[in-house]
């Protein structure tokens, strides 16, 4: 009998246990006991999570892919892939290399489909940056995102950050990574046919990174632990070797099947592999490369060193695909072979350490999760308008909320990570979503990443829904149509009904909202346990979104062009103050109802925005978000910092609280500046597609100034605003 | 014109440089892993940017001993045309095939924008299409492009017009608010005493075509080929 603090301590539960010993007919040794501790892991198995994620849909307009590791679409002939990983735990306990390392796992997903990766996103979120952890926190994540991304040669294209209270003592580190890759020539993370080899590919294996999943990434943290030994470290050098050897390998057409060691390393490869490809597996440990001695087996089979690969190779090619590896200088070992009876097998020096049927391994245990909606809920979604004082000055008002680091420009961080190698960076990051070309092809992509965690707290479902709403309408306002999701489901501790309330409304408010949009769940990752000792993060499903640009020349900026255009507003404006960052930054209140969400209504306002851009009617789109209609407006004029255009707002006439109306953020908008003359051919495809058209002002001169009906509300000069919002970050950073 | 990208373990700039001279340039070009050290058939090698071997130790420090290394010494002896671009500069400089050394970035980040630079000589087999002080708009991506030389070295540059271009303003004024990385003297660019070898922190690769936002590297590119061109009709 093991002792309960054996299994325990490898973050298995009693039945659990009683379960594998079930499995097994027999006490399982150490090495088994490890294997089924990480597979069954959250990180790895999913089993709470799992029932829900069900409800996502897996089709939509565009053709999908969906793999192993990760999923995508096919677009002539192309296969673009993407994925979201969040590194969430590694990053909190050590900034630089969680970071880092967070990076090279969900870049090693992509390249292991067979696709190239072409593009890196981040959605990071931190708690406050006047506290100096989470100084010490967001610069170190910077780094190590920057350390890796740029040596690796891809280039990191956008992303979001946010700040918010609830991320103190837990950081969100979520990347997502896109590749591309001619349509037949993907890869699985399968091993079949009996005989064919396994090998093991890239650097050695050491002891770092046990546990990393099972004890770091499926567990919140306590205070005083120290769990820095479970973090990796990442070396990108490698990892671009690594790319290229494996590309070039698969280019052969002797790769089966192959799949990279990320969380759970070698368990993780060998028994999904096999399992996956319904065959089993024999491998034996001393033949695997190591960079420390005296190792235990379980320690070989747990270690998530970084930067390593296994593959299926047809049996009699394996001289030919070691022969790449060597090229690179990488390690390349033949560590087994493919069997047929189901069964991975592992061996030391021949003698059988572990030997468990790879489905049992693979097929974590599903667990249903008691839910209940929160107690904060009843007294947080009340908010009574009439005791928020209507500012006296909105000028101040509206330099404050651009400086609000969430609002803020974040070319501090930006300009750190290269992000134009691979020469098709078409819209550099800044503005609402990224574009790159398609090389060989008229067309390009988008992509963007989104959530609103403060909605999501107040109403997951709806926050949700506002999740993937706004990512559609950043694409389309760059001039894509969106096409496919990727989802990273940041949460706190899932045994807390409250916690695991937020999670299944979430999951509901995302499928419901794809539904309605048309575009599929492709691929995504869940993060349980996200509490520092003071409670739970915010619900963060973190949305990634791709669309797809049918003619690469006509996308679309947020900033305006020229002086002497028509501005624009489709949409409502309602008196809606409830959630905002207006309410958060100036009056320091989280409180009231999320924005409503008419899902017609968005997809009118959607449709119109694209049509115009791909007719070619307007010179500029830009959605309204956090800080509303003045802070959307103020980045119009500023975002492009060799060409500042003011704007005199003086059409708008609404009978409703002047901050409501110019802070408050209502979903569903969009603002477009065009030439007069391409006016009335907007006004017309408005009206086709029912959505709320509104002139508001024109472009020009070097002040934004914002009335409503003959009150001014906003009188400021384009100086004062870019100066204020260019350097509020770097100032923040370096006080 | 036969060109020849040179591939070290870690170069990441290595297929832009392909894809500008073959699908932009149209011309000739093939991959030299850094093992090969055959390069008679070619006419111009270009060094890429990127972290060969990591840019471990200090950038361009190992990849100076790479095979290939050698055969390009002999290349310039026999008056090849060699450009380095940012990891290609740096190695040039390891290697002594340029004067100068590379230090960190002043304020010690990684720096990616565009920048703009000035083009200080127009009379090189790289410049040959740009007049005397036009102003490039043209992107960097470095952590070390913080160029220096001791003083003796500098006045030797500035005798010989080895300066090609130089860090400046959008109308190209040239003074220290327009330096991004703390180069002496702005320097962003620049060739040995006999002219055939350019090194370069800027990425004219990323600047050769309309849709990437600017297309004046393009003309860095077209300029050896047009001298190439020309030395071949002699």
């Amino acid at each position: 009998m093991v002792k309960p603090d054996v299994y325990r301590s490898l973050g298995l539960s009693d039945k659990e246990y009683q379960n594998i010993l079930r499995i097994l007919k027999r006490k399982p040794s150490n090495t088994e006991l490890a294997m089924f501790s990480v597979e069954w892991s959250e990180h790895c198995g999913y089993p709470r999570s799992r029932k829900w994620l069900k409800l996502l849909p897996k089709t939509g307009k565009y053709k999908t892919l969906i793999g192993e590791d990760s999923g995508g679409i096919i677009l002539d002939g192309l296969a673009i892939i993407f994925k979201m990983e969040s590194h969430n735990h590694p990053s909190q306990v050590e900034p630089k290399q969680g970071a880092a390392t967070g990076v090279g796992g969900i870049i090693r997903d992509i390249f292991t489909a067979g696709a190239r990766p072409i593009a890196l996103l981040d959605s990071l979120r931190f708690g406050p940056l006047s506290e100096t952890y989470n100084k010490y926190l967001f610069t170190g994540v910077i780094d190590g995102i920057q350390f890796y991304g740029n040596c690796v040669g891809i280039p990191t294209v956008g992303g979001e950050i946010y700040f918010d209270e609830s991320y103190s003592g837990n950081c969100l580190v979520n990347v997502v990574c896109i590749g591309i890759a001619k349509k037949d020539k993907l890869m699985s993370a399968r091993a079949f046919g009996v005989g064919n080899s396994i090998m093991y590919v890239g650097s050695s294996t050491g002891r770092d990174g046990i546990g990393g999943c099972s004890i770091l990434a499926s567990h919140e943290f306590k205070a005083g632990e120290e769990k820095r030994p479970t973090v990796q470290i990442g070396d990108p050098f490698t990892e671009k070797c690594l790319i290229e050897a494996t590309l070039e390998a698969i280019n052969t057409g002797y790769v089966v099947g192959i799949k990279d060691m990320g969380a759970a390393g070698l368990t993780c490869s060998t028994s999904e592999m096999a399992s996956a490809g319904n065959s089993g597996m024999d491998v034996e440990l001393q033949a695997v490369p190591r960079r420390e001695e005296n190792m235990e087996p379980w320690e070989v089979m747990m270690s998530e060193s970084q930067e390593r690969m296994l593959i299926c190779v047809r049996k009699g090619k394996e001289e030919q695909i070691k022969k790449i590896f060597l090229k690179w200088d990488l390690n390349a070992s033949v560590i087994g072979r493919v069997t047929n009876d189901g069964i991975v097998t592992v061996r030391d020096n021949d003698k059988i350490v572990a030997q468990i049927k790879a489905h049992a391994l693979t097929k974590a245990p599903i667990y249903e999760m008691p839910y209940r909606k929160p107690k904060y809920l009843r007294k947080l979604n009340k908010l009574a308008l009439s005791k928020i004082p209507e500012p006296k000055d909105y000028n101040q008002v509206l330099l404050k909320l651009l400086v609000a680091p969430s609002i803020t420009n974040k070319n501090w961080v930006y300009e750190q990570y290269d992000h134009m190698v691979q020469t098709n960076t078409v819209v550099l990051p800044g503005s609402d979503a990224a574009v790159l070309r398609l090389k060989g092809t008229k067309k390009g992509i988008a992509f963007t990443t989104d959530c609103n965690s403060r909605y999501c707290f107040l109403d997951s479902y709806r926050g949700a829904q506002i999740a993937v709403a706004e990512a559609t309408r950043n694409l389309v306002c760059s001039g894509a149509h969106p096409a496919a999701v990727t989802d990273c489901l940041n949460f706190g501790n899932p045994e807390k009904p409250e916690s695991f309330w937020q999670f299944k409304n979430c999951v509901e408010g995302i499928a419901d909202a794809c539904r309605s949009f048309n575009i599929a769940v492709v691929s995504g990752n869940v993060s349980f346990y996200n509490e520092n000792p003071k409670g739970a993060i915010n619900p963060t499903p973190t949305i990634g979104m791709i669309g797809v640009i049918n003619n690469i020349n006509k996308t679309c900026l947020q900033s305006f062009k020229q002086e002497d255009d028509i501005i624009i507003l489709l949409g409502y404006c309602r008196e809606e103050l409830g959630a905002s960052e207006y309410l958060q930054e100036i009056h320091n209140v989280t409180k009231g109802n999320v924005p409503q969400l008419d899902l017609k209504l968005e997809q009118a306002v959607q449709k119109t925005t694209l049509k115009v851009i791909e007719k070619g009617l307007v010179n500029s789109a830009h959605d309204c978000s956090e800080g509303g209609l003045a802070v959307a407006l103020a980045e119009c004029c500023i975002s492009n910092k060799d060409n500042m255009i003011g704007a005199n707002i003086n059409k708008l006439n609404y009978d409703m609280r002047a901050d409501a109306l110019i802070f408050g953020e209502s979903q569903s908008r969009i603002i477009l500046s065009c030439p007069e003359n391409a006016v009335e051919k907007i006004r017309k495809i408005a009206l086709e597609f029912k959505a709320p058209f509104c002139i508001i002002g024109k472009t020009g001169g070097r002040v934004l100034r914002i009335l409503n009906d003959t009150e001014e509300l906003i009188f400021l000069s384009l100086e004062d605003l870019n100066e204020e919002w260019r350097q509020a970050l770097k100032k923040k950073i370096e006080e | 014109m036969k060109f020849g990208v040179v591939v070290f373990p870690g170069s990441n700039c290595d297929q832009d440089c392909f894809y500008v001279t073959k699908d932009v340039l149209q011309q000739s070009v093939e991959y030299i892993w850094h093992k090969d050290t055959d390069l008679d058939r070619l006419d111009c090698v270009i060094l890429p940017g990127g972290f060969s071997y990591g840019d471990y130790l200090r950038t361009g420090a190992i990849a100076r001993f790479s095979p290939v290394m050698k055969s390009i010494a002999d290349f310039v002896k026999k008056g090849g045309t060699v450009i380095g671009i940012c990891n290609g500069f740096q190695i040039l400089l390891e290697a002594g095939l340029l004067p100068g050394v590379m230090l960190r970035n002043r304020d010690l980040h990684f720096i990616c924008r565009h920048v703009y630079i000035k083009t200080e000589n127009n009379q090189t087999r790289f410049t040959n299409l740009l007049n005397t002080g036009q102003i490039l708009k043209i992107p960097i991506a470095h952590n070390e492009g913080n160029y220096y030389i001791d003083a003796t070295g500098l006045e030797k540059l500035k005798d010989d017009n080895q300066i090609v271009f130089r860090y400046c303003s959008v109308t190209g004024e040239v003074d220290d608010r327009f330096n991004p990385n703390g180069a002496l003297d702005n320097i962003a660019g620049l060739i040995n005493k006999k002219g055939n070898v350019l090194g370069m922190m800027p990425h004219p690769e990323r600047s050769s075509e309309e849709e990437l936002g600017s297309q004046d590297g393009y003309f860095i590119f077209k300029s050896i080929v047009n001298w190439l061109e020309r030395k071949k009709a002699w």
